[in-house]
């Protein structure tokens, strides 16, 4: 073996060592929920407790109506921009940017301040508070939405694409729909999921809302029970890895799917 | 009146002025190319006919229906483009099938309209392939007949064959010929390749400058150009600056060797004019009854089926087109020789000044 190649294989070591080693820690500490031997008492205690699926659904169920939402907004807007307003881009770029420099707590304490008085008294009933609560997770989701939606159309010619579905007949909802949207797919699907998992992690913003999100669950969970948290992290990780295997699933599925530029320019 | 009737076309960017004056009539089953070099206008006429630009000014009818301002998914107007702009989500036939579709036309007779243009261009099992799994030739067939799908009035190709190879441009362009002429498509053609549009064309429109330069066909275009630009544009040109010795005789001198050109000139004697000449009017040897011109040789190319001579006359340079024979002496440089061409082989060029 070559020595670069043996210190690759130190450092991979050690990569693994700092990320897999807390996990192993809590993945065995949540086994030890009674006293002595190893089970899956604690687990048993998660899935059983009632708010948590309640706390569980409720937020998945926020988490796809904001990336709804965030799709039907973002990708016709980055679209028109790359089309006709290339000049733009970079005010979007900075828009886009924002949710990064701000932090969730100034974001709820702005939208509590505006939207719980008149003329937006939204925080008064629970619909329009959940309305707030998409609203608020699209801006925090933005960037990579934006990122997402942005690089997928960089890797298409749109414009031309654009031009041949128009010379067919096609109106601009049968280009979106049927040429721009599933070339995007694999764009879409990684910005879907970054939005999934900021939604169903995310503290401050359902907090502040009094929502019952799964995040807030979560954190009373650590401050008052000790093998549960633990349970619910190796829980929520394979959640997350399962998600990423389908994401990887379906991304390489269907071989047209796979992202081709359209030919040189 | 005319199929495609395009009158007095305009467009401005900004200050600029991409395309102006552009007046073409278009036959319908005619094969027109717009010729030019990059920044001529020549796409920009083409976009407007597509109706991806917006006119500033002018006319377009087709068939008798004035479209300048329609929407291009209203023109029934096929497009071809240079980048191919196949879906890549879509199979080879839903491409083809894209246009159908929208017209609400599917099940058996649009498969079977999918596989008649997959056979039309000699792929006929690839409709279940993906664009990315066909070449690049293999690719801008299916483009254009996806373009054919709709049975457009107007086929558009914008530079379809730039981006392909050597070999394939000179087949596919064949076969574009073929297909148009079978389907008697009026087809409008644009190109900076002045081989392709005199080898494909019924009519040139020669573009500089956002203006028609010359609308011709490929042999006027050739033999007769009527501006400087085109004579210079479309071929390899010889221009010469001879002095007029009798205009309406047609008698002219470069440096002091007496030419005779079969058409005369108004012009006033002992200025100096442009003659035009192309260099495969030129010949090896002194002959009566021609134009003799006698100079150094400065280089001689062997290019196969031709031999490129520079000849030297004083400071002026002259490039001869000799065909090549198998019993032929090249010429050396620093040899004197004399060359050849028979008074109407030249003409003078309309002045600018």
């Amino acid at each position: 073996m070559k020595k670069g190649s043996l210190w690759s294989w130190v450092w991979i070591l050690l990569g693994v060592l700092y990320f897999f080693l807390p996990l192993l820690a809590t993945l065995q500490f949540s086994l030890k929920a009674e006293r002595g031997v190893y089970g899956f008492k604690a687990y048993e205690l998660v899935l059983g407790d009632p708010q948590f699926v309640e706390t569980f659904v409720f937020s998945i169920e926020i988490a796809v109506l904001t990336i709804v939402c965030s799709l039907l907004l973002i990708v016709p807007t980055v679209y028109w921009v790359h089309l006709r307003l290339p000049q733009i881009r970079p005010i979007l770029e900075f828009i886009a940017f924002l949710p990064f420099v701000l932090p969730a707590v100034v974001l709820v304490f702005g939208l509590i301040r505006i939207y719980s008085r008149p003329p937006f008294a939204l925080t008064n009933a629970v619909w329009s508070t959940n309305l707030l609560l998409v609203g608020a997770y699209m801006s925090l989701a933005l960037p990579y939405m934006y990122r997402s939606v942005d690089t997928g159309l960089r890797a298409i010619d749109v414009r031309t694409l654009t031009e041949a579905a128009q010379s067919l007949g096609a109106s601009w909802a049968t280009i979106l729909w049927r040429v721009i949207f599933p070339n995007l797919r694999t764009a879409l699907l990684s910005g879907a999921f970054l939005t999934f998992a900021i939604v169903v992690g995310e503290y401050t913003i359902a907090a502040f809302l009094a929502r019952p999100m799964y995040g807030p669950y979560l954190a009373g969970l650590v401050r008052n029970k000790a093998y549960e948290p633990a349970a619910l992290s190796i829980l929520t990780f394979g959640l997350t890895w399962g998600i990423m295997g389908i994401v990887q699933w379906l991304t390489y599925r269907a071989p047209g799917a796979t992202q081709v530029t359209a030919g040189p320019r | 009146m005319a199929f495609l009737e395009i009158e007095n076309l305009q467009k401005q960017f900004g200050g600029l002025t991409a395309v102006s004056n552009f007046n073409l009539a278009v036959q319908q089953g005619e094969f027109i190319s717009l010729l030019g070099s990059s920044g001529c206008g020549k796409t920009t006429a083409l976009r407007m006919i597509a109706g991806f630009e917006r006119p500033s000014a002018g006319t377009i009818r087709l068939a008798g229906k004035e479209i300048t301002n329609s929407p291009p998914n209203q023109r029934n107007i096929g497009m071809v483009f240079q980048s191919y702009a196949l879906f890549p989500n879509m199979t080879v036939a839903d491409n083809i099938g894209f246009g159908l579709k929208i017209r609400k036309k599917t099940g058996n007779a649009s498969q079977k309209r999918i596989q008649e243009l997959l056979e039309l261009v000699k792929l006929p099992d690839k409709g279940k392939s993906y664009p990315y799994q066909l070449s690049g030739g293999q690719q801008q067939r299916i483009a254009l007949v996806r373009a054919l799908a709709i049975e457009p009035q107007v086929l558009l190709l914008d530079e379809p064959l730039s981006a392909l190879d050597a070999k394939i441009r000179v087949d596919l362009r064949a076969e574009i010929r073929r297909i148009q002429q079978q389907l008697n498509m009026t087809t409008i053609y644009v190109t900076h390749d002045q081989e392709e549009a005199l080898s494909l064309s019924d009519r040139i429109v020669v573009m500089n400058k956002g203006v028609i330069e010359q609308v011709g066909t490929p042999f006027a275009i050739y033999n007769y150009p009527t501006s400087a630009f085109t004579a210079s544009f479309v071929g390899q040109l010889n221009v010469l600056p001879v002095v007029v010795v009798d205009g309406k005789n047609g008698r002219f001198s470069l440096h002091n060797q007496s030419l005779t050109v079969s058409q005369p000139i108004q012009a006033a004697n002992n200025t100096t004019v442009s003659l035009a000449l192309r260099p495969e009017e030129l010949r090896l040897g002194r002959r009566e009854d021609e134009n003799n011109l006698t100079g150094i040789v400065e280089s001689a190319t062997f290019l196969g089926a031709i031999v490129r001579v520079r000849l030297q006359i004083a400071n002026t340079s002259i490039m001869a087109d000799l065909f090549n024979e198998r019993q032929m002496t090249v010429p050396k440089p620093g040899e004197t020789i004399t060359v050849s061409f028979p008074y109407h082989a030249c003409w003078i060029l309309e002045t600018t000044s």
